[in-house]
């Protein structure tokens, strides 16, 4: 067991996380042994310790099976349509920047559909938080190829094995202009908590990429066990390095998997940079925006 | 209430239509427009992006025409007035977002400058093909309303009209311009602020508790909150109960699409607006829209000189379709001609509500440029010969 997982002083709670869900909606969709759910967990504990004004928070998600988060949190939370919560989140956080946004999503809704607005949105560096539920397939759908999905492994519309290279979020996310990335397992729950409060204090592009099991469909079809064993592959190939170089985290098909927070830095958010460009740029007869 | 100030630009102007649509929507108080440059409708946005930092409003050049009209469905529940920008091919990668805005009640606002196509067409020239995309062009069955401006004049008017029925009714309006009407300089007359009649937004005052966001209360147009309020609302476009969570049921189903069409075709007779022209003597009345009411007035003069009784009905809301009206239209007159840039869209609408009583005969053009008034005269003189006795 890797050793920093003892020095991280956030105990884990008993179940308090009921508040942050919608209970009359349970019970949830999710299949047994999904990671989906453990990732919620992750989230309402970190939403638990943030000191932040639950009022204030809006989760937005796409379309897919992580993109039911929006439905179970018991917050503003906005369901969409499929790639396009980025967007959404956009015209919502620059509608009124007081609020906290939050983008929960998977990998297909957020990279493939929505790939062109995420790039983006880490390029104006929105000041939102995106948490990527990766299970390397479409769930919802019946498990498709996904552009996650690691060369070999096999999905219903790659039945041979997949033979196209996958994308390396981290690396995508970092080059595109995110101040903060990481990515951690639904295994990892303590770090992936502190990640996620860490990710909403911090202004700017956040990204956090989750690797999540997806049982009833990935793990099935490609023989790699049930949720547990993918929790047991998770512990035993994850090695967590702080600051590594993001062109070297990319996955593998049940290879290693390196984990921990890639990116940390400062850069002016879009709207501050929008604000004291037009200050500069019109002086006294620029409106200073603030929603 | 009246409109702030700050987005009126009061005076006499000599501006095209494309400006005068920016114009109107800043005195509707809209204060949030995402758009992507496409022509011939980019100078609404050139000139939002010019006057917003003056105004306290947000521009944001997109990155697609997709993101541009979910973004603003963003910003309407962040709380702001929203309206996105675009012309035929932007407006087709629109559609699916038409269809969120009628599900999820989001009033905003789409401006379609449109072009002749279909796919990439004549970017530069006018044509009115959009027209049944605008009612129809999202899956499923919902309901929009739609209008249609003639001069820079109606672009500043009607853009303001667009954002009042869109919070009157929590729909999407399409604000259907086209290439000419959107280039076409003239004298725009913009009146004081508080001449400026602006609807806002109807929030919801009540209790938290048990709090439903799409509770109609026995009207049809449930109140709105916001993101923010503490309502821990949840939107979502999946079929959804009164309280905005998922059910997929048809019992749900049946429960909410018919309120989303009822609450516009319903009130057809009270969102109608039309122009009528020497209809009560008609015989013959043309049928138009947009541009195309500007190009069948010299038809329609030249044969009111040689003594045929011709009339002019111009269609400003054109969705809904002001079937009651067209209806009783067609028992009192004998032929009815429809000018479109198009090769026949809104002419089936007059063809089914005139239900075989007359005959309706279109004047089609491919677009690109307008008609030549003789050919909308050459119609008027034909459906005089063949018209119903
Ligand atoms: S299909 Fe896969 S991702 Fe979807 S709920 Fe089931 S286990 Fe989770």
């Amino acid at each position: 067991m890797p050793e920093e997982l003892y020095e991280i002083e956030t105990e884990v709670p008993g179940n308090t996380v009921e508040e942050f869900l919608r209970m009359e909606r349970m019970p949830h969709i999710w299949c047994p042994g999904c990671g989906i759910g453990t990732s919620v967990n992750c989230f309402a504990h970190a939403l638990e310790t943030s000191g932040l004004d639950l009022q204030k928070v809006s989760v937005v998600s796409g379309i897919g099976c992580t993109g039911r988060v929006a439905g179970y949190v018991n917050l503003d939370s906005f369901h969409t349509t499929h790639g396009r919560a980025i967007p959404f989140a956009t015209g919502l956080k620059l509608a009124n920047p007081n609020l906290k946004v939050v983008v929960y999503s998977g990998d297909g809704d957020l990279t493939a559909i929505g790939g062109n607005h995420f790039i983006h949105a880490c390029r104006r560096n929105l000041d939102m938080t995106v948490i990527l539920i990766n299970n390397f397939t479409y769930g919802m759908t019946g498990g498709q190829v996904a552009p996650t999905t690691p060369l070999t492994a096999t999905a219903t519309t790659t039945p041979y094995g997949n033979f196209e290279q996958s994308f390396n979020l981290p690396y995508l996310a970092e080059s595109c202009g995110a101040v903060y990335v990481a990515r951690w397992t639904t295994y990892h729950v303590r770090h992936l908590t502190k990640a996620i409060k860490e990710a909403l204090a911090k202004k700017g592009f956040s990204f956090i990429e989750v690797l999540s099991p997806c049982p009833t469909l990935y793990s099935r079809r490609n023989k790699i066990g049930d949720g547990l064993d993918q929790m047991i592959y998770y512990q035993e190939s994850s090695e967590i390095k702080h600051g590594a170089d993001t062109k070297t985290v990319g996955l593998d098909f049940q290879g290693k998997i390196v984990v921990g927070k890639f990116v940390d830095i400062e850069r002016p958010t879009y709207l501050d940079a929008m604000n004291d460009y037009y200050s500069k740029r019109l002086g006294d007869k620029f409106v200073h925006y603030n929603g | 209430m009246k409109a702030d100030p700050k987005g009126v630009l009061t005076g006499a102007h000599f501006i095209d239509g494309d400006h005068a649509c920016s114009e109107g929507a800043l005195a509707a108080g809209c204060r949030f427009v995402a758009g992507y440059p496409i022509t011939p409708s980019t100078e609404v946005v050139e000139r939002i992006a010019e006057r917003f930092p003056h105004i306290g409003g947000i521009f944001i050049q997109m990155e697609d025409e997709i993101a541009s009209s979910i973004a603003i469905q963003g910003a309407v529940w962040g709380g702001k007035k929203a309206m996105t920008v675009t012309s035929g091919p932007g407006f087709s990668l629109m559609m699916e977002h038409i269809g969120y805005a009628a599900m999820t009640e989001t009033p905003c606002v789409f401006v379609d400058v449109q072009r002749a196509g279909p796919s990439t067409g004549l970017p530069t020239q006018p044509a009115q093909g959009d027209m049944m995309q605008a009612r129809w062009g999202s899956h499923g069955d919902y309901s929009i309303i739609a209008l249609s401006p003639n001069s820079p004049q109606e672009c500043f008017d009607l853009t303001i009209k667009a954002f009042n029925l869109s919070e009157q009714f929590r729909v999407p309006v399409m604000f259907m311009m086209d290439e000419c009407v959107g280039h076409m300089i003239e004298r725009v007359m913009i009146p004081p602020a508080d001449e400026i009649e602006i609807l806002p937004r109807r929030f919801y005052e009540g209790a938290k508790e048990n709090y439903m966001l799409y509770h109609a209360n026995g009207e049809m147009v449930p109140p709105m909150v916001k993101a923010g309020d503490g309502y821990n609302i949840h939107v979502t476009g999946l079929t959804h109960d009164e309280r905005g969570y998922p059910s997929m049921t048809v019992a749900t189903q049946e429960k909410l699409i018919p309120r989303l069409i009822d609450k516009i075709k319903l009130n057809e007779e009270k969102i109608a607006d039309y122009r009528e022209d020497q209809i009560e003597d008609a015989e013959i009345v043309v049928v138009t829209y947009g541009i195309t009411s500007r190009t069948a007035i010299p038809a329609i003069e030249q044969a009111r000189k040689e003594g045929l009784k011709v009339g002019h009905l111009r269609l400003i809301v054109v969705w809904p379709f002001p079937e009651k009206y067209i209806r009783s239209l067609a028992s009192k007159v004998k032929a009815i001609v429809v000018p479109e840039l198009n090769q026949g869209q809104v002419v089936l609408e007059v063809e089914r509500c005139a239900a075989g009583k007359v005959p309706v005969k279109l004047v089609p053009h491919v677009g690109g440029t307008v008609h030549n008034p003789k050919d909308i005269y050459n119609a008027i003189i034909s459906s005089n010969n063949q018209k119903a006795e």
